[in-house]
């Protein structure tokens, strides 16, 4: 993975005393709150329903054992023993003390990390494929992209005040596990005719209040230019996205009002300006950023191992979990592991520190001391022999980090909600749990196969729901807490936003409003290989209503 | 209001006059980029120098060559959150070529000062009593920079690819100082 050097260093350690400073200008009464609220959002600083939140950033998700140790030490030192995985690769903490904020910085920086930009009006974390560098159907790693965006990005001086928060993912596989389309730019490694190989641009998505996915903007980009090209588009961004209301200063809206090919052809105008100057890409550079993403001594294995073989026989538990949680390897011999961070009951994304202390373990035995958060809220172990599996699934069962249910129904990603969120309208974590409880029996979920259940309390979309095959909302009605429920939506290469299936329910309402979907889906369904996201496609969401609403919908258009 | 200037606070001479007031002869003064395309030859006709002030939404671009007969353009920061003034800077700056003075004007907050003058701008407005000791202070709270902005200061990749940055900036030698002593 990526490692620090001297520069790298320099600007971390001084931002946390950048920081500090304006911390100690606030608690002394030089800076008002109002004055103090934009710098501490640069620093993934919120102010919430009971305390500060602070947000790490983990760059396009990858984290060495060692920075999950500082974490579970940070968790247990100045918050409440947990921390929260977030859907784009960040980590938060919800009860540090402001004093004690520039301190846990330090801890961060000591590890090589940090919390800049992870709010705020600016270029947020840059996200990527949580497979990248072992996924089997990659074109190109995009670890290496990510960091030259992230140290681009970095405290630059022109797009720090931008009409609106900005979000860059990247993926280098044709399986979109970065959810490009729902970024304000989206990039992903293709190859041209030629053979070689550079970016297809996405633009312009975003969830939140106006959920819109991204147009192509540009078919190829030379992997040179990729600087000047995110800087011709943050620049006619930054001039012509609108500031009279934050509602609509996403550049999602710049490009609706543009006109997709419009947009495309004033960036083209801007960066054809400055593509060979200061901003083209030494290779010199790139190659010593590819230097650190290089392959690890992987051992030469037969791809199939007779004792994973024998212990898949042995124990069905861990057969199961094996066929749902792992993913194929570039390499024979080794898999791909994934955590679910979603036990029956638990909240999604949250891990104890004593969690965070095992998962650093089971990577230094097992993963080549190499974690990475998923944007559905999971862990990720890269490097695993398969002969190593059922060692490691014994170390993780009795942690509850065994759950075998990644992709369906309880795979939920849901946001803090109303339990820690000023903005919400309703909770999500209780109905997150009740879903994963209803949804608990394992043979249940076979039956329902792949399916993609998101949450989020209000409408800024953090749990995204508009994507999620099913998508349950908080809305607030006469003060009761209703959710209002999608079905079709989609963040993968087949983006899709889901369609609203009728009137919102209440609490009590919504577990069987969403059993009852999932009955409609399992009695209609052609056969198993139509999922859940296929059958919505052929049937639309009319079979959803009759069956939810049936003709008299009065009962629950009262609360509407 | 004076002026932050070459580290000090400086008075300041320069008055804006408005679209409909009457133009002083011997004064520098700023006019709005309207009044400048409707009388800059007579503006540039006088005995005292001539700046623009440009609106938040205007495009630096309508300046075109003219931009090489004004001492000063003034660029506009309405509130701390809105940064247009930024791209128009390095606009200013980058594309069309703007020598003279870059002023900075409205909320100039210390925390976005070391942005503004990496944006090119060489001088800020600010209340005749503002202690500038935060300014300075915070031009000195960072001494590496990972991107090209329009300072001329060496980036992060320059430094670290010392051969690569000599040929972009013309053979002129790169010192590869350790980041402390680029700082100094
Ligand atoms: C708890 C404090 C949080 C607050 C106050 C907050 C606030 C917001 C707001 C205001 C928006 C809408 C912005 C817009 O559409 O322009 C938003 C969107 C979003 N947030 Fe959060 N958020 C919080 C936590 C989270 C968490 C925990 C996650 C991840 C699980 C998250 C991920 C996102 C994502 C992915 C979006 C949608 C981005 C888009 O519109 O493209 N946020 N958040
Ligand atoms: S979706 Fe709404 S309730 Fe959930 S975290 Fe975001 S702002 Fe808060």
């Amino acid at each position: 993975m990526y490692r620090y050097d001297e520069f790298d260093a320099t600007i971390v350690r001084e931002r946390v005393e950048q920081f500090r400073g304006q911390v100690a200008r606030r608690l002394a009464g030089e800076l008002t709150e109002d004055q103090f609220r934009p710098l501490r959002l640069k620093n993934g600083l919120y102010l919430q329903l009971h305390a500060y939140m602070l947000r790490i950033a983990i760059p396009y998700g990858v984290l060495s054992s060692r920075q999950v140790r500082k974490l579970a030490y940070i968790a247990r030192r100045y918050d409440r023993g947990f921390g929260h995985f977030t859907t784009r690769q960040n980590i938060q903490f919800h009860w540090p003390q402001l004093p004690e904020v520039p301190d846990i910085l330090q801890h961060l920086a000591d590890v090589e990390m940090h919390a800049i930009q992870t709010s705020g009006n600016c270029i947020r974390n840059v996200t990527a494929d949580q497979f990248a560098g072992v996924a089997a159907d990659e074109v190109e790693d995009p670890r290496i992209w990510a960091e030259i965006v992230r140290q681009w990005s970095t405290f630059h001086p022109e797009f720090s005040y931008l009409p609106r928060k900005f979000k860059i993912a990247v993926t280098g596989a044709q399986d979109d596990r970065a959810a490009i389309r729902t970024h304000d730019i989206g990039l992903r490694l293709v190859k041209n005719d030629a053979g070689e190989t550079g970016f297809e641009v996405w633009v312009g998505g975003g969830l939140g209040r106006t959920p819109i996915l991204a147009v192509r903007c540009r078919a190829f980009l030379p992997k040179q230019h990729l600087l000047s090209y995110l800087e011709a588009i943050l620049r006619t961004y930054n001039l012509l996205g609108r500031r009279d209301n934050i509602y609509k200063a996403r550049i999602k809206i710049l490009v609706q009002a543009t006109g997709g090919e419009k947009f495309a052809q004033m960036v083209e105008e801007e960066w054809e300006k400055i593509k060979d100057g200061p901003l083209h890409l030494p290779q010199a550079e790139v190659d010593r950023i590819h230097r650190y993403f290089a392959p690890p001594a992987y051992e030469t294995l037969p791809d199939i191992d007779p004792a994973f073989e024998t212990a898949k026989l042995e124990h069905p538990e861990f057969a199961r979990w094996a066929r749902v949680n792992l993913v194929k390897h570039q390499v024979p011999g080794y898999a791909i592991v994934n955590i679910a961070l979603k036990s029956e009951g638990g909240v999604p994304g949250d891990a104890s520190a004593d969690q965070m202390d095992l998962l650093a373990e089971v990577a230094d035995a097992f993963s080549l001391g190499e974690v990475r958060i998923t944007h559905h809220q999971n862990v990720v172990l890269p490097y695993v022999r398969k002969r190593d599996l059922f060692a490691l699934w014994q170390r993780l069962k009795p942690a509850k980090l065994a759950t075998s249910n990644l992709g369906f129904i309880s795979d939920i990603i849901a946001c803090p909600g109303l339990d820690y969120c000023n903005l919400a309208n309703a909770r999500s974590i209780p109905v997150a749990q009740r879903l994963s409880r209803h949804f608990g029996d394992p043979r249940k979920l076979d039956e329902i196969g792949e399916l993609r259940l998101n949450i989020s309390g209000c409408i800024n979309a953090c749990g995204h729901h508009h994507v999620g095959h099913i998508g349950i909302l908080g809305v607030d009605k006469q003060g009761q807490e209703f959710y209002q429920v999608t079905v079709g939506g989609s963040s993968k290469e087949d983006a899709s936003l889901g369609k609203i299936v009728g009137a919102a329910f209440s609490e009590d309402d919504i577990v069987p409003a969403i059993d009852t979907i999932i009955n409609t889906y399992l009695a209609n369904r052609t056969d198993r290989s139509e999922r859940f996201l296929d059958y919505v496609r052929r049937a639309g969401v009319d079979p959803f209503k009759e069956a939810l609403y049936g003709s008299a919908p009065a009962r629950r258009t009262a609360a509407e | 209001m004076a002026l932050l200037q070459h580290g000090a606070l400086q008075p300041n001479n320069w008055r804006f006059v408005g679209d409909d007031a009457a133009i002083p002869v011997d004064e520098p003064v700023t006019v709005s980029l309207k009044r400048w395309q409707a009388e800059g030859e007579s503006l540039r006709g006088r005995n005292a120098p001539v700046g623009v002030r440009l609106k938040n939404d205007e495009a630096p671009q309508a300046l075109g060559q003219d931009v090489h007969r004004l001492s000063l353009i003034e660029v506009e920061f309405p509130k701390f959150t809105d940064g247009r003034a930024f791209s128009q800077a390095r606009i200013l700056r980058d594309k069309l070529g703007y020598k003279g003075e870059l002023r900075g004007i409205g909320t100039i907050l210390r925390d976005q000062y070391l942005y503004m003058t990496r944006c090119g701008i060489d001088s800020v407005e600010l209340p005749e009593d503002k202690s500038i000791d935060g300014y300075l202070a915070a031009l000195k709270e960072f001494s590496a920079w990972y991107q090209p902005a329009s300072d001329g200061r060496l980036t992060v990749i320059e430094l670290r690819h010392p051969a690569n940055a000599n040929a972009r900036r013309g053979g002129a030698p790169v010192v590869t100082a350790s980041v402390a002593a680029h700082s100094a």
